[in-house]
């Protein structure tokens, strides 16, 4: 919650909860700006097997059955592993920007 | 009905009959009876709920916080090291205010290496925000794990609660215990329902950031969940009598108080065994008497306030420590003291460290220097049984 909306419903701390309870989850928070470096694919050394996304901790790369790969940039926070990770080096780390 | 128990299985029966639905525990001595007890009762049926194994104390709490949340009752036993190791969760739990009932079955801290019975393994969890009872027998061990979920799933309490019992003392000696029937229990402590809960299909974050102009209100109600607490654990101890017919003395139990030249203080197994003492030197004519600190946290304020108006010496026993300073219990009942026009003089003993034994002969001899005190106090504190120190 940010200051703006908390002012509606936080007058006392009667007015909260236990314990802080959001409902914004985290496909809602949008952490992607944090990124530097965004990770760009060259889809024809791609070899489809999914590497990438087994390894993403942010499940930010998306990816179908026998489909080429594709990034949440929302949710990617530039980290670099998919690219470390995939065998082909068919992901490439570019500044944000570029 | 009636069975003869350890203390670890009627911590384990005490699980049972509260029908506790998630159960994750990491084994340590002497803890470990506990849980085994509760994987045969599970493994056999007898006990519906889901054992979560895991590789850690800190797992296990971690397991248990997030299965409280989804509303289930939980439970889980350890020890020592083992609860030194859950500390981080043990503070979570209470910020996440989940009602989860844990069995600590006190055990002195390594090193020197030790499985014998002392506090200083609760004690160090003091300020965790969890209640904290003291248990002098193995019927209390039981009946208390009761009125933890009952008090503890209050929405006016909403907090966990430790239940101690000393390590073989009461751990693993046998004594009569009266089970009570599921259903009574079920009459007395209805499910628990927390308004929000973790839910696949309605999701919510739980224990968020908040900024600074927030956190101290979330930190202000769980301390005033704690102060109410104190009125919570007479009136829940009043009520579980009501309907089983047994209560243990309240949250300070008074034995032979009322006119006694003399008081000690003590928690856990050794009172009983002060008990006897009590009643042989009243034999003799010496006027002394017993106050069991049964609820640590929160602290009965106004029951070691009610023991000044008893007796003009007062003597905390302390199983524990706290190096640098006296015992952790005596300074507590010096601090709810301090305001008193009247005050006893208040001695501070260290007792019983790592299962240094504490006979009614030591006992006697305590409860003879405290009655000397008459003039005044020769020191504020004095350990017990030292060898070479004090004259032992």
């Amino acid at each position: 919650m940010t200051k703006e909306e908390l002012k509606g419903v936080y007058k006392t701390y009667r007015d909260l909860p236990l314990t802080p309870i959001t409902s914004v989850n985290s496909a809602a928070n949008r952490t992607g700006f944090w990124k530097t470096f965004k990770p760009v694919m060259d889809a024809e050394k791609c070899i489809k097997c999914g590497i990438c996304w087994k390894f993403c901790p942010d499940v930010a790369v998306k990816m179908k059955p026998g489909e080429l790969p594709s990034f949440d940039l929302e949710h990617c926070k530039g980290c670099g592993i998919c690219a470390h990770e995939c065998p082909k080096k068919a992901i490439t780390m570019v500044m944000e920007g570029e | 009905m009636k069975m003869v128990m350890t203390g670890n299985y009627a911590s384990a029966y005490g699980a049972k009959v509260c029908r506790a639905e998630v159960i994750s525990a990491y084994p340590i001595t002497p803890q470990t009876s506990i849980v085994e007890k509760i994987a045969t009762l599970v493994s056999s049926g007898e006990m519906k709920a889901q054992f979560v194994k895991v590789e850690s104390e800190h797992s296990a709490m971690a397991a248990l916080i997030s299965a409280s949340m989804t509303g289930a009752r939980t439970y889980t036993a350890t020890s020592s090291h083992g609860l030194l190791l859950m500390h981080e969760l043990l503070i979570w739990a209470a910020g996440a205010r989940t009602p989860i009932v844990m069995s600590n079955v006190c055990r002195a801290n390594g090193p020197p290496w030790s499985v014998w019975a002392d506090h200083h393994d609760a004690i160090a969890q003091r300020d965790t925000g969890w209640m904290q009872v003291f248990c002098e027998g193995n019927q209390e061990v039981l009946d208390s794990i009761i009125m933890a979920y009952k008090l503890g799933e209050n929405p006016n309490i909403r907090l966990p609660t430790m239940i101690n019992e000393d390590a073989f003392i009461l751990s693993h000696t046998v004594e009569p215990v009266d089970v009570p029937e599921m259903e009574d229990v079920d009459d007395f402590l209805p499910p628990y329902n927390p308004r929000f809960k973790l839910d696949v299909d309605e999701p919510y974050g739980f224990g968020s950031l908040v900024m600074p102009e927030m956190y101290m209100e979330f930190r202000f109600k769980i301390n005033e969940a704690m102060e109410a607490a104190r009125q919570g654990w007479r009136d829940v101890e009043k009520d579980f009598e009501k309907k089983f017919g047994r209560n243990h003395g309240g949250m300070v139990e008074f034995y032979q108080c009322e006119d006694a030249d003399a008081v000690l203080i003590m928690a856990g197994s050794i009172a009983s065994t002060a008990k006897d003492v009590v009643d042989k030197l009243r034999s003799e004519g010496k006027k002394v008497g017993l106050a069991r600190i049964r609820i640590f946290r929160p602290f009965p304020v106004e029951e070691i306030r009610k023991l000044a108006g008893m007796t003009n010496i007062l003597a905390m026993c302390d199983h524990s420590y706290t190096f640098g300073h006296w015992g952790p219990m005596a300074q507590e009942v010096r601090g709810a003291l301090y305001d008193l026009a009247d005050k006893p003089l208040l001695k501070n003993y260290i007792v019983g460290l790592g299962g240094k034994d504490m006979t009614p002969e030591v006992i006697e001899k305590i409860y003879l220097k405290t009655l000397a005190l008459k003039d005044g106090l020769d020191a504020d504190i004095e350990w017990i049984g030292v060898k070479g120190h004090g004259g032992w």
